[in-house]
């Protein structure tokens, strides 16, 4: 296969060697049935990929949702996503979070640590470190709820991995832009 | 107001009027100027045949399979430029119907798809009949819906039309429960129907066409490729298309699905572009300085190999369609808008420039020496007839009327654009996006549906048509004379060409075994069958095809083993066209794994 660097194409072109880059893209949809399908079936039906997805209902009057997407991809292939969501008839916008200077992303994690003696007592004093509050707790168990960063729950799982780590729930990412506007 | 007749009612009177689902179906139908639909009825669309069986202005084309019903109603959009609409049952209804959904959305068609469903209180319960319609429709349609609220039937009814026939047009299906067609509601009117999410742009923005403009006044070797999206545009762009080629002298060609948006017999017609396309289109495509894609999206059939692409070209890429843009090939200027809104701001920016015509002759001297190539040249009739010359006398025997081409998929096809030349848009019915063999027949029945007085001719292979042979039957019962003209070569002659050209001429399955006698066939039907096999005999019995007052299956014998030529090989550049013979190895390893 030849390895001519432009123009570049979908077909016939060497992807391995484009970087590939996160992005966190907001999708704001009409809460329509099948919505959600759909946006994900464009994913898989392309050949895109999803590390992450929220979406839950954000204004019950207007019938919007919002969707968090954490997706990777060359820029040739992000452009292409973007446009390709903008292309579903129940698609707003799409707001591309990890380009905009403003962006934020917050994950919420329920994580389960189960032990005694000296172990327990290390969790509760990482939890704290973390700002995790402990949601249950018995004898030999914690519930921790914990959020932040993606990074910054990830780096508290590892620290409780040793210390009995059971299970962990997250919510995915979820997103918004700072300042007074909305968008 | 509970009982009226729908057609005593003006429709602005009806709205806000209470009627059934299925009544709401054949108003929003008749709001949206629907006077034809094909279909086929089930279980869970009788209430709408019910409500159907009472209505004088829709004319209903009962098909023999939901297939037909589909590509009869492309064929209808495509040769009106107005929106399809097909009807079908739940279940096997909407499952056969899926190939020319995704059809209609390859080649951008606007068409309204109406299934019947299950009642809602037993979807989900695998009832007979059942399918998750929607479900499987999701991404092989524009939009798709499922109405579970008889008040918001008329809505979906109407934002269907209004998402098929705007932005890139598309299939859309309404999947509509029968409980939902028996149950009683509010009919609202089309007028206030608008879907705030979906607003495409189609006005050009001024610093795109400045740039582009820009281009074209100091471009050398400038080229036109146009696609179909300057006929879904409307004729209205084929005639400023003509406008800007006249002030600008720059030559044009065209994608299979473009064809007639520009008049074949202009001196500054290039001939198709693409893997069978013209020596002189190809070329000219190759070594442009600046390629002006009017409505066409450099499909694979288009491009050839990608990276050697049009090199030296700088690009200006008009679509409707903002994920067109840069989707296969980098563009230097984007221009996002309706062809005919680009078209005209092109054209009134370039008059308004006060531009000279350009000296184009080094280039148009370049272009006649390919042209000199004669690439479609073809070898003499010796005893069989070749399918190139039957579409040529065809064409000779036919142009002067007025005529519309449907095809199915094959060499055929690829001779029909080759031999057949068009002078207007909306002309050339083929399936091109997805290769559906078995499109032409039902085409031709649509497209007669509309033009009841035209000569409609489906060009197809034996292989082809049998797929949906018993269209013929619904031509028989409605009148509709159409004329399948089968370039009957015995083989799957598209097949047998790859075969020979990557597989060592190991022909896997791909002969016509047991044909059936077609004149016959024809004649069980009720139409009227006619054969030819020698050259001396093909005018008088073409004439003979033309002159019948019904349809006619015309069976064409041709030389077998001809190859559709010339040919991109897959994983080639536009320049490196096999134009006269296949050796075999043309196609290096890399093309091979290539489509
Ligand atoms: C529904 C469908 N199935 C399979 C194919 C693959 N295919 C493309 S051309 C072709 C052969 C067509 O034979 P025929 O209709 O006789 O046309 P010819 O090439 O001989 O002119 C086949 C099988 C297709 N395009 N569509
Ligand atoms: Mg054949």
């Amino acid at each position: 296969m030849s390895k001519e660097p432009i123009p570049a194409s979908a077909y016939d072109m060497d992807h391995a060697e484009e970087v590939e880059e996160r992005r966190t893209l907001a999708v704001l949809v009409d809460n329509e049935p099948g919505v959600l399908g759909r946006v994900v079936g464009l994913f898989s039906a392309r050949g895109y990929n999803i590390e992450s997805l929220t979406v839950a209902e954000v204004d019950r009057g207007k019938h919007r949702s919002r969707i968090t997407i954490v997706t990777t991809g060359t820029a040739h292939m992000l452009e292409q996503i973007e446009a390709q969501l903008l292309r579903l008839v129940p698609v707003a916008a799409v707001i591309d979070i990890t380009k905009s200077k403003r962006g934020i992303e917050r994950e919420l994690a329920l994580v389960k640590v189960a032990g005694k003696g000296d172990p327990r007592v290390e969790a509760l004093r990482i939890a704290e470190i973390f700002r995790a509050h402990v949601i249950d707790t018995t004898n030999e168990s914690f519930i921790f709820e914990l959020t932040g960063a993606s990074e910054k729950i990830d780096q508290f799982c590892e620290l409780m991995e040793p210390l009995g780590l059971v299970e962990v729930s997250r919510t995915g990412v979820l997103s918004i832009r700072r300042g007074k506007d909305a968008g | 107001m509970d009982t009226h007749t729908l057609s005593d009612q003006t429709q602005s009177s009806l709205d806000g009027a209470r009627m059934t689902g299925a009544e709401m179906v054949i108003t929003a139908l008749r709001e949206q100027g629907v006077d034809t639909m094909f279909g086929y009825p089930g279980g869970a669309v009788l209430p709408i045949y019910d409500a159907l069986y009472s209505e004088p202005s829709i004319q209903h084309i009962l098909v023999r399979h939901e297939q037909g019903a589909g590509h009869a109603a492309e064929g209808y959009a495509r040769s009106t430029g107005k929106c399809g609409v097909a009807l079908a049952t739940s279940g096997p209804g909407a499952t056969n119907m899926v190939t020319p959904i995704t059809d209609a959305m390859m080649d951008s068609i606007p068409m309204v798809v109406i299934t019947g469903q299950v009642p809602t209180h037993l979807i989900g319960t695998d009832a007979f009949q059942e399918c998750d319609t929607v479900g499987i429709t999701r991404c092989c349609a524009k939009h798709n819906y499922l109405v579970t609220d008889v008040d918001d039937l008329a809505r979906t009814l109407h934002e269907a039309f209004l998402i098929a026939t705007s932005g890139r047009p598309g299939p859309v299906v309404i999947d509509i429960p029968k409980d939902v067609q028996f149950a009683t509601g509010t009919y609202v009117g089309k007028a206030g129907v608008h879907k705030p999410t979906y607003q495409p742009k189609t006005e050009p923005s001024d610093h795109a066409i400045r740039d582009a403009l820009d281009m074209m006044a100091t471009a050398r070797r400038p080229v036109f490729y146009t696609g179909g999206g300057v006929i879904n545009s409307g004729t209205e762009a084929s005639k400023l298309l003509r406008e800007l080629q006249e002030a600008t002298g720059f030559p044009v060609t065209s994608t299979l699905m473009g064809l007639g948006a520009f008049p074949a017999s202009h001196e500054d017609w290039l001939g198709m572009v693409g893997m069978h396309g013209a020596y002189e289109a190809n070329n000219a495509m190759h070594d442009c300085d600046l390629m002006i894609c009017v409505g066409a999206r450099f499909d694979d059939r288009v491009t050839g190999k990608i990276s050697a692409f049009s090199p030296g070209s700088r690009k200006i890429h008009i679509d409707i369609d903002p994920s067109s843009i840069n989707k296969i090939i980098r563009v230097d200027v984007p221009v996002i808008a309706d062809c005919k809104a680009a078209l005209r701001a092109l054209l009134e920016g370039w008059k308004a420039r006060r531009l000279p015509k350009p000296d184009l002759s080094d280039w148009k001297e370049q272009i006649d020496k390919w042209r000199a190539v004669d690439c479609f040249a073809y070898p003499e009739n010796d005893g069989a007839i070749r399918p190139q010359y039957a579409v040529e006398r065809l064409y000779e025997l036919t142009k002067g009327r007025d005529t519309y081409i449907s095809t199915e998929v094959g060499q055929h096809q690829m001779w029909a654009a080759q031999h057949y030349h068009f002078e207007e848009p909306n002309r050339w019915m083929t399936s091109g996006g997805l290769g559906t063999m078995g499109y032409g027949l039902p085409a031709a029945v649509g497209i007669q549906a509309a033009h009841r007085d035209s000569l409609v001719i489906d060009i197809a292979g034996e292989a082809s048509v049998q797929m949906v042979m018993q269209e013929v039957s619904t031509a028989v019962q409605h009148k509709l004379p159409i004329k399948v003209f089968i370039l009957n070569n015995e083989w799957m002659g598209m097949v047998r060409q790859w075969q020979e050209l990557l597989h060592g001429e190991r022909y896997s399955h791909s002969y016509s075994e047991s044909l059936p006698d077609f004149v016959k066939l024809a004649e069980a039907y009720g139409a009227h069958g006619i054969r030819c096999d020698d050259p001396a005999e093909l005018d008088a019995k073409i004439m003979e095809m033309i002159d019948h007052d019904g349809p006619v299956i015309f069976d064409c014998m041709v030389e077998k083993a001809e190859n559709c030529l010339p040919m991109i090989p897959s994983g080639a550049p536009h320049n490196e066209m096999i134009l006269g013979k296949i050796s075999g190895d043309e196609i290096d390893e890399a093309g091979r794994k290539m489509v």
